[in-house]
């Protein structure tokens, strides 16, 4: 099973990024053989809608499942029709992906079945 | 010839500046409140309003039983308002601008569109002849520039002599849509240093879109002289003043104009008049 983690760097090492839209990058691992590869977030600069355009990106990469701290309404309605289940790790610790991915494996993460806040949008148009 | 009357800082007399130019300039006028969040400006000229049209912007609606989810769509939009994911296109209305790109560029023309209604335009005429137009937007909605836009694009019969934009407040899309293809633009700023934050942030739109300005200085006398020392720097025609006075704050707060108020002030807004016409560009 494929599963992409928020991490601000491009190795397993690097840090969790708890936000998902303006997450600096993603690591896809493949959580069966261990392969890994990090891809850059183009939503990071995005003047708007930046959860639609990582969920996109996270769609495009093929994963299953994704693991952040959060996730706004346009993210969650995104990912949920690409079948893509999200979950969260604790924000408030420094993680890195490569312990993310442990919390994951072990089935320590919840899933979210709702966006876990509300938008980013009023009044900035 | 379209004048903006605009200020970035709230509360610093814009609609105070406006409704008495109006009234002094003559049979040809148009004054159109742009300031569709909260339009005031009718509380002083007391139009009879005749005319309403709903407006708001155009949002895409995807025929799924015959899109191909080839992602053009999507691919084209500026704003991630609408997403393929496999086999569904999405789309998010409050993230549309209306733009219309993805009615265009879809390969297999199965985008439609619909007015999303974000507001009304009202128009009619004062007692003394003003030809006036507002916007009004409906309470939650958050974008203002399509009602703007829609409200230039409302145009009377014959068109006027002077036409007078009362701006909203604050230095976002707005205030720029307001801006846009205006003559002059009128910045009514106060001696204080919020007044001048927000009065460089304008004079920065103007500039960046080639409008002439000159500045207003209200409530004159309170605050500091940082804004009359930026306004000699910045090559700023400090155009009229008007000095902080309890009669003039009492006669605004019972629905009067400035130049009603204060008859004696005809005759500057005049000046004012004129000498804006001599530094516009239209």
């Amino acid at each position: 099973m494929k599963i992409a983690i928020s991490i601000s760097g491009n190795k397993l090492e690097s840090p969790f990024d708890p936000r998902f839209g303006r997450a600096a990058a993603f690591c896809l691992v493949d959580s069966e053989s261990g392969a890994w590869s990090a891809h850059e977030n183009p939503a990071l600069s995005a003047s708007g809608g930046a959860g639609v355009q990582a969920a996109q990106c996270i769609a495009k990469l093929g994963a299953q499942a994704i693991v952040s701290g959060a996730y706004g309404p346009n993210a969650f309605n995104t990912l949920s029709p690409a079948g893509i289940t999200m979950y969260l790790a604790p924000t408030g610790e420094t993680l890195t992906a490569a312990d993310v991915l442990a919390l994951f494996k072990a089935g320590k993460l919840s899933k979210t079945a709702a966006a876990t806040h509300e938008g980013h949008h009023e009044g900035h148009r | 010839m379209r004048i903006v009357v605009a200020s970035g800082k709230g509360g610093t007399g814009k609609t105070t500046i406006a409704t008495s130019l109006a009234l002094i300039a003559g049979k040809s006028v148009r004054f159109m409140d742009c300031d569709v969040e909260a339009p005031n400006a009718a509380l002083f000229l007391n139009p009879k309003l005749v005319t309403r049209k709903e407006v708001g912007i155009l949002l895409p609606v995807v025929d799924e039983a015959l899109c191909t989810h080839c992602g053009k769509c999507a691919a084209v939009c500026e704003f991630h308002a609408i997403a393929v994911i496999g086999k569904k296109t999405l789309v998010f209305p409050e993230l549309c601008h209306g733009c219309g790109s993805c009615t265009l560029i879809c390969p297999e023309k199965v985008i439609s569109e619909r007015l999303a209604v974000m507001g009304v335009l009202e128009s009619g005429a004062t007692v003394t002849g003003i030809d006036f137009a507002r916007g009004v937007m409906n309470v939650g909605e958050p974008m203002a520039v399509p009602i703007i836009r829609e409200l230039k694009k409302w145009a009377p019969a014959n068109p006027p002599a002077v036409e007078i934009r009362d701006s909203p407040p604050g230095a976002s899309c707005p205030v720029v849509e307001t801006i846009r293809g205006a003559d002059f633009v009128l910045l009514v700023t106060e001696p204080t240093p919020f007044g001048l934050h927000d009065l460089k942030q304008v004079i920065g739109i103007a500039r960046e879109l080639g409008r002439p300005a000159g500045v207003v200085i209200n409530r004159d006398g309170i605050g500091d002289n940082a804004v009359e020392k930026y306004c000699t720097e910045a090559n700023l025609p400090i155009l009229l003043r008007i000095p902080m006075e309890r009669r003039f704050a009492e006669a605004i707060a019972a629905g009067k104009t400035l130049v009603e108020a204060a008859p004696e002030y005809r005759a500057p807004f005049c000046a004012l008049l004129e000498n804006i016409k001599a530094r516009a560009t239209g």
